[in-house]
């Protein structure tokens, strides 16, 4: 009997040499490597970008995807990766993304017209391999039109990244990959910040330098909408799904600690460039 | 000293067999002429056994079914012989370009670096062998030696120093080219081969055939010594193809490719080089019907186009022919030629190959060749503009970049290599204390608004079906350029936090009535920082993107 089962077992083995490495090897759930985003909130919420596996950010307009996305663009090619960007509505702007730390010679931009054509073009990228960050901007597509895609899409791009240091990460508005995502995380924007000059305060007496647009609307913003600059947004980001474990041992979803988090929340803050690394210099700003 | 000559038997047929591998080991007779006057002009030892004849006509050969009947190619001949010349140079870069079908190399301190000679001899005989040649190779002392050796004898000849009129003695004189006078001469005297001639007094010798009859007999002992003619190392690799008949779909026409590329991957792979690019040209068929269809009927007459070029430029240099076929093969399906195809002309520009060194703690990166063929692959899906690497402009312009090439290749491995670990450490500093920068989407084209105005300022917009009130406000913040030119810009740009209260996605309970949201607390209004401008020019707001 034990001659007959391991003839048997040879005979499966050489049935699916070169398709699949070991059959009756036993996968054990792996650790994932991952690698961070750039933003130390989501990083310690999440544990960073799952490599090998779907990253999932989703949310409405407007609610972060994208700062996020540039974040972890600027992260990765900083690291000598090279990234490449499947803008599914021709959406990315290449100036801001420059002045936020994108390395763009190691970008590559493809600019689609339609879903089919993302969707395309990330199969044939994810093939080719070797990149570290393939991002596939779903945003500005209707989820309708998105949760028309087959699940075996999902699946197939989740098996072309397995095993590879590639990060797949995808922007959408809604949740679609399901299980085949490793990492799901849904953002919501906070209200926004606005900066005064220093002209300002001082006609204001009463106004702080830094103070929220929101306290100070009854008077009459609108008349010194010349003297205001937008600084700023929150975001508020949440762990819908993790199958990540770091290779530190940082835990799994709902055992990492978040600053404002009540069962995997946190929020990060963005920042308007205007062209200074460093922030806004108020009194030197001139608009371009 | 030693020499080795290369000589290619049925130099005209090899030629034409080395562009079309089917008929290697079949008769093929090559006929030249225009019909119907053409003749046969050469011929390889099967068409000669099969009972082909020099000057028969084509109609006569074709009455031999066995033989194949093939217009004479002087552009592979030239391409053949070209290739010849490489093979020299892969051994030795001291080349004597004796006739098309015979060179000569010196082979003078080679035997550290391939062995003895009769292991170079093999070897030429097998990189031959590659460049679809089969040729004789024979190792001397002297040229004039070795060249008849090759000339004479198949295969592999090696004449140790001292034996050249042994070995040669078996030749007939004829081997020795001398002139039909002489020839005559020497048959009625009974003079039948070298040993013959060799044993002739040289005296007398040049008393009755002069000095002729003293070089002739000087060759046929091997004692005849001169110095090596040399060639100058070309670096031009072109190959050509007539076709009998024109080529219309891309199937056959990519076979045909595929041949010129194998035939060209070996000449570098001959010269260790690869090729940085690659230039196609076509020689197309005249007033096909879709010159009529795309030209007017003067330009029909004078300007039809009659070549097709298609450069294929490479990263990095390549010489795999299998993937060089797949890249010519995408381009040629985004852009193919306009008519049926006569003439193939490829041509390739050698470069030093890609030497690559893997670096421990470098990251992964697309491997260039395969890279290649993705981005080929993606650029014919969304078009060649429309992938790449996007470059910052010197403009002020909005929204203003080009998209350049992209490409990982090792200088700019090298380069990631170096940057790696100083953007490592400045991005380590930088992020002590970093914020996120606010990303921006843009809207291509620009979104039409219309915004309503209070006191000069934006206090309500609609765009998209969409509408809300401006919540806060920043600018207008004035850019304006290339006033000189008709595509000149002025635009005020405004920074708008937007509180929609209608939105065709929104469901109607979220609407907004009498200037209240009816909106319960749980359904808060969706907000949004949004870029808008007024455009001077076209006298307009637009929406330019969006903060997200």
């Amino acid at each position: 009997m034990p001659v007959k089962l391991a003839a048997l077992r040879s005979r499966v083995e050489l049935a699916l040499a070169g398709r699949v490495a070991a059959p009756f090897t036993y996968r054990d759930r792996k650790i994932v490597e991952t690698a961070p985003v750039g933003i130390p909130e989501i990083d310690s919420l999440a544990g960073g970008l799952p490599r090998g596996g779907l990253t999932e950010i989703c949310g409405p307009s407007c609610s972060g995807r994208t700062s996020l996305l540039i974040s972890a663009l600027v992260e990765r090619t900083a690291h000598a990766e090279v990234c490449a960007l499947v803008d599914g509505r021709d959406a990315f702007d290449p100036e801001s993304a420059e002045a936020a730390g994108v390395e763009l010679k190691q970008l590559l931009w493809v600019r689609c017209r339609n879903i089919d054509q993302a969707l395309r073009a990330t199969d044939l990228l994810l093939q080719g391999g070797g990149f570290g960050l393939v991002a596939v901007d779903l945003s500005d597509i209707s989820p309708e039109t998105v949760r028309y895609v087959p699940l075996n899409a999902w699946f197939r791009f989740r098996r072309a990244v397995e095993d590879t240091p590639t990060i797949l990460m995808l922007l959408e508005q809604e949740a679609n990959a399901k299980t085949c995502a490793s990492l799901v995380l849904r953002l919501e924007a906070e209200p926004a910040r606005w900066t005064f000059t220093r002209e300002t305060a001082h006609t204001w007496k009463t106004v702080a330098l830094e103070n929220h647009v929101r306290e100070i609307r009854d008077a009459n913003f609108f008349l010194h909408s010349s003297a205001c600059l937008l600084d700023g947004s929150g975001v508020r980001a949440e762990v819908l799904r993790s199958r990540t474990q770091s290779v530190a041992g940082a835990g799994v979803r709902g055992e990492f600690a978040a600053a404002d988090a009540v069962d995997a929340t946190g929020i990060f803050e963005t920042k308007a460039m205007w062209g200074y690394p460093g922030g806004l210099p108020v009194e030197k700003y001139k608009p371009k | 000293m030693a020499f080795a000559s290369i000589y290619v038997p049925d130099f005209m047929v090899q030629s034409v067999v080395r562009g079309e591998p089917p008929l290697r080991g079949r008769a093929v007779a090559l006929i030249q002429g225009a019909p119907p006057l053409s003749s046969v002009v050469a011929a390889n030892e099967a068409a000669w056994l099969a009972g082909i004849e020099l000057g028969m006509n084509k109609s006569q050969a074709a009455d031999f079914g066995t033989v194949e009947i093939r217009p004479r190619s002087p552009a592979q001949e030239k391409a053949a012989h070209a290739a010849l010349l490489d093979l020299g140079w892969s051994v030795s870069p001291r080349v004597e370009d004796a006739a098309p079908d015979a060179i000569i190399l010196d082979l003078a301190g080679l035997a550290s670096i391939f062995g003895p000679e009769e292991k170079i001899a093999a070897k030429l005989v097998e990189h031959a062998s590659k460049l679809g040649l089969s040729a004789n190779v024979a190792v001397a002392s002297n040229i004039e030696s070795a060249l008849h050796a090759a000339r004479g004898f198949s295969g592999i000849t090696v004449i140790p120093p001292g034996e050249e009129a042994r070995r040669l003695g078996c030749l007939p004189v004829s081997a020795l080219l001398p002139s039909a006078e002489i020839m005559e001469i020497l048959e009625r005297w009974g003079v039948r081969n070298c040993a013959a001639l060799a044993a002739l007094p040289v005296l007398e010798l040049s008393e009755r055939l002069g000095q002729e009859g003293v070089r002739l007999h000087e060759l046929a002992r091997g004692a005849r010594e001169r110095s090596l003619t040399l060639a100058e190392p070309a670096f031009f690799f072109e190959e050509e193809m007539e076709l009998d008949d024109s080529v219309e779909e891309l199937e056959p026409l990519a076979f045909l490719l595929g041949r010129l590329l194998d035939q060209l991957c070996a000449r570098l792979a001959a010269r260790s080089l690869a090729a940085s690019t690659i230039q196609v040209q076509f020689d197309l068929e005249p007033s096909f019907e879709k010159d009529f269809r795309l030209l007017s009927a003067d330009s029909l007459r004078k300007d039809a186009p009659k070549t097709y070029w298609k450069t294929l430029a490479l990263p990095v240099p390549m010489r795999d022919s299998k993937m060089l076929l797949k890249l010519l093969r995408l381009h040629l399906q985004r852009d193919p030629p306009l008519a049926p195809i006569l003439k193939i002309t490829m041509a390739a520009d050698p470069a030093r190959p890609r030497v690559a060194q893997g670096g421990l703690f470098l990251p992964a990166s697309p491997d260039p060749e395969k890279l290649e063929l993705t981005v080929a692959r993606i650029a014919n899906l969304v078009g060649e503009a429309n992938i790449g690497s996007p470059e910052s402009m010197d403009t002020h312009r909005p929204d203003e970049f080009r998209m350049s090439r992209f490409a990982t290749s090792h200088g700019a491995a090298e380069n990631r290599r170096k940057s790696a670990g100083e953007n490592g450490r400045d991005h380590a500093r930088r992020k002590s204390g970093a914020v996120p920068a606010i990303a921006f989407r843009v809207f291509r084209p620009s979104v039409p608004a219309s915004v309503e105005l209070c006191e000069g300022r934006p206090i309500r917009v609609e765009f998209r079906g969409m509408r809300g009130d401006v919540v806060a406000a920043s600018g207008p913040w004035r850019t304006s350029g290339d006033w000189w030119r008709e595509d000149g810009w002025q635009q005020d740009e405004w920074d708008l936090e937007i509180r929609f209260y209608y939105s065709p996605r929104l469901p109607a309970e979220r609407s907004y009535k009498n200037g209240q949201n009816t909106k319960s607390a749980k359904a808060l209004p969706q907000c949004g920082l949004y870029r808008f401008y007024y455009d001077s020019v076209r006298q307009s707001w637009f929406v330019r993107g969006m903060y997200d």
